[in-house]
């Protein structure tokens, strides 16, 4: 365990070193959450039934989410570009932890998210957004966001030690973006047809995106909702630990495997 | 007496689907001594330094590098080993620098940045180190792949063509950096399409054919096995065969032929054979020479004969 924090902490500091030698990339997927609020907040939010600054309250919290799950889109397309990298059959002849290359990756993901999420909020606020609860449920909510955020970059990084073709996984993650879409992110499920409902409700989104909104108070639970939005915190937490659980074994497998 | 021998294999074999890559692969190089690995492409070299190097499984066989299975323990193996070639490298995107404390830290050497900035210094990258390795020149990458393999000196050091591509002083530099590791005691198995660099390099050389080890012996005994490549360029295709015919009788090799440029090949037994005394032959049986000339074996020359003997003598 120790060699996986020394290995993983040591692959970290090579992922957020990259990320500082080459911050373009960065700045580009931290401002498309914002674009997507300003853009939906008053551009959709003018034709909804709700009025447009309750609209941008629940819209916050849906964005937060969906961008989380974009996880899987960064995950995989990192994982699949280092696939063609020189360095991982170096990285595999080290006597290092096998996990640590996946775990730093992931980690780095984290941190990136943790710091893009602190303008998202700011711009969010400045629409109109509040934290209606408490300030514990607030770091709840955020520290929910993050765990279901390194759930699915560990989906993703699977996926992409899969596919091994950078542009492969750019289609697939590029695919990702209807994900939200069937979900409460970006819409209320109520009015929703039955079976879409249940479908949209029993997509994880929904369920941390509820945990959120009921966590910062922007809007309660709704009648009727299937299990994981209706117990919303403790779906949340299921959803991560069962992506987590599956996908975590798969991705360090599947790396140390290499090309064999 | 399996501890004397640095890297010892008995019977690798691998298959990618239908590709039957490695037949048998035994190999025995005493401990400290340098192994050059030769063949032409596709005669499974990469592949052997793939599976000896924990990369791949093999799919029959068993393999102990510095006195620790392969297969059983491949973490012990991955403490004793440095690999270097075109798959083994460092991450582009960080500095010389970064990449050097990064292997250092992981394979927990003390003062990492102490490490980094002696092996820079010794590789000639001082000046380069805080640039992104992406923008290196090739010599300056390859010293870099190099130096990274060195954070812990190796007991055993897996080189992929080493030196392929570069120019002759970057070459020259990778060639002192090995001899100054077998100087202290590191085994090193290279693989190379250059007789020359297995000549200055290897201890001995194993030339590998259709993914096994087909012979094996010192440079100076593969030298004795060849002589030199003589070409023979005629103005008349007329006298392909005449030229062939004396060709034949000078080499006692099996000429070959290469009708669009007009020319006649063959390689000699020994090195005894002079220009002069070739194109007195020719002119004395009356071959309307155009060129001619006789040249070091290139690896293939030495491959094409050693085969041919096989099949003679089977």
């Amino acid at each position: 365990m120790s060699t996986l924090a020394h290995d993983g902490n040591a692959m970290l500091g090579r992922q957020l070193r990259r990320i500082r030698n080459n911050p373009g990339l960065l700045v580009l997927t931290q401002t498309m959450p914002i674009t997507m609020l300003l853009f939906f907040g008053y551009v959709f939010g003018s034709a909804l039934a709700m009025p447009g600054a309750e609209y941008r309250s629940f819209l916050v919290p849906g964005l937060l989410v969906a961008t989380a799950a974009n996880g899987l889109m960064t995950g995989m397309f990192q994982a699949a570009q280092d696939t063609h990298r020189g360095v991982m059959d170096r990285f595999r002849t080290l006597p290092m932890s096998r996990a640590a290359v996946p775990l730093g990756q992931a980690g780095a993901d984290l941190v990136v998210t943790a710091v893009g999420t602190v303008p998202f909020l700011l711009v969010g606020l400045a629409v109109g957004w509040r934290i209606e609860g408490s300030a514990l449920e607030a770091v709840g909510a955020l520290g929910l966001l993050l765990l279901f955020r390194f759930a699915t970059a560990w989906a993703g990084i699977f996926l992409g030690l899969l596919t091994r073709n950078e542009e492969a996984a750019g289609q697939l993650g590029g695919a990702t973006f209807i994900l939200p879409l069937l979900s409460n992110a970006y819409i209320p499920t109520e009015g929703l047809p039955g079976w879409l409902r249940t479908l949209a409700e029993w997509n994880p989104i929904s369920a941390v995106t509820m945990a959120l909104r009921d966590l910062f108070g922007n809007a309660p639970v709704p009648d009727g909702a299937a299990w994981p939005v209706a117990h919303p915190v403790a779906g949340s937490l299921a959803w991560c630990a069962v992506l987590l659980a599956v996908f975590v074994p798969l991705a360090v497998r599947r790396y140390a495997r290499g090309e064999r | 007496m399996t501890s004397t021998y640095a890297v010892l294999s008995e019977g690798l074999e691998k298959r990618f689907g239908e590709v039957h890559a490695l037949r048998g692969l035994d190999l025995a190089v005493p401990q400290g001594t340098v192994c050059g690995l030769l063949g032409p492409n596709g005669a499974g070299k990469t592949t052997a330094l793939r599976l000896l190097t924990t990369l791949l499984r093999p799919d029959a066989g068993s393999a102990r590098i510095a006195g620790h299975d392969l297969l059983r323990d491949p973490a012990a193996v991955r403490r004793r080993i440095g690999v270097t070639g075109q798959y083994a490298s460092v991450d582009g995107e960080l500095t010389g620098r970064q990449n050097l404390q990064l292997f250092a830290r992981l394979h927990r050497v003390r003062g990492p940045a102490e490490r980094a900035g002696e092996l820079l210094d010794r590789f000639g990258l001082t000046e380069a180190a805080d640039r992104p390795a992406s923008t290196y020149s090739g010599g300056m990458r390859r010293r870099l792949d190099l130096a990274a393999s060195l954070v812990r000196r190796p007991d055993v050091l897996f080189l992929d063509e080493p030196t392929t591509g570069l120019d002759p002083a970057s070459r020259n530099r990778i060639w002192d950096a090995v001899r100054e590791l077998t100087a202290d005691g590191t085994t090193v198995l290279l693989t190379t399409q250059y007789l020359e660099e297995a000549d200055q390099l290897a201890d001995d050389i194993a030339l590998m054919g259709q993914g096994r080890v087909a012979h094996t012996g010192s440079p100076a005994q593969f030298k004795a096995v060849i002589g030199a490549r003589v070409e023979v360029v005629v103005t008349d295709p007329d006298f392909l065969v005449k030229t062939a015919a004396v060709l034949d009788q000078l080499t006692g090799a099996e000429p070959s032929f290469d009708h669009e440029r007009r020319a006649v090949g063959a390689v000699t037994r020994d090195g005894t054979l002079t220009l002069p005394r070739l194109v007195r032959e020719l002119d004395a049986a009356g071959v309307p020479l155009l060129d001619a000339s006789i040249e070091p074996p290139t690896l293939d020359d030495v491959f094409l004969r050693l085969t041919q003997e096989e099949e003679r003598a089977a």
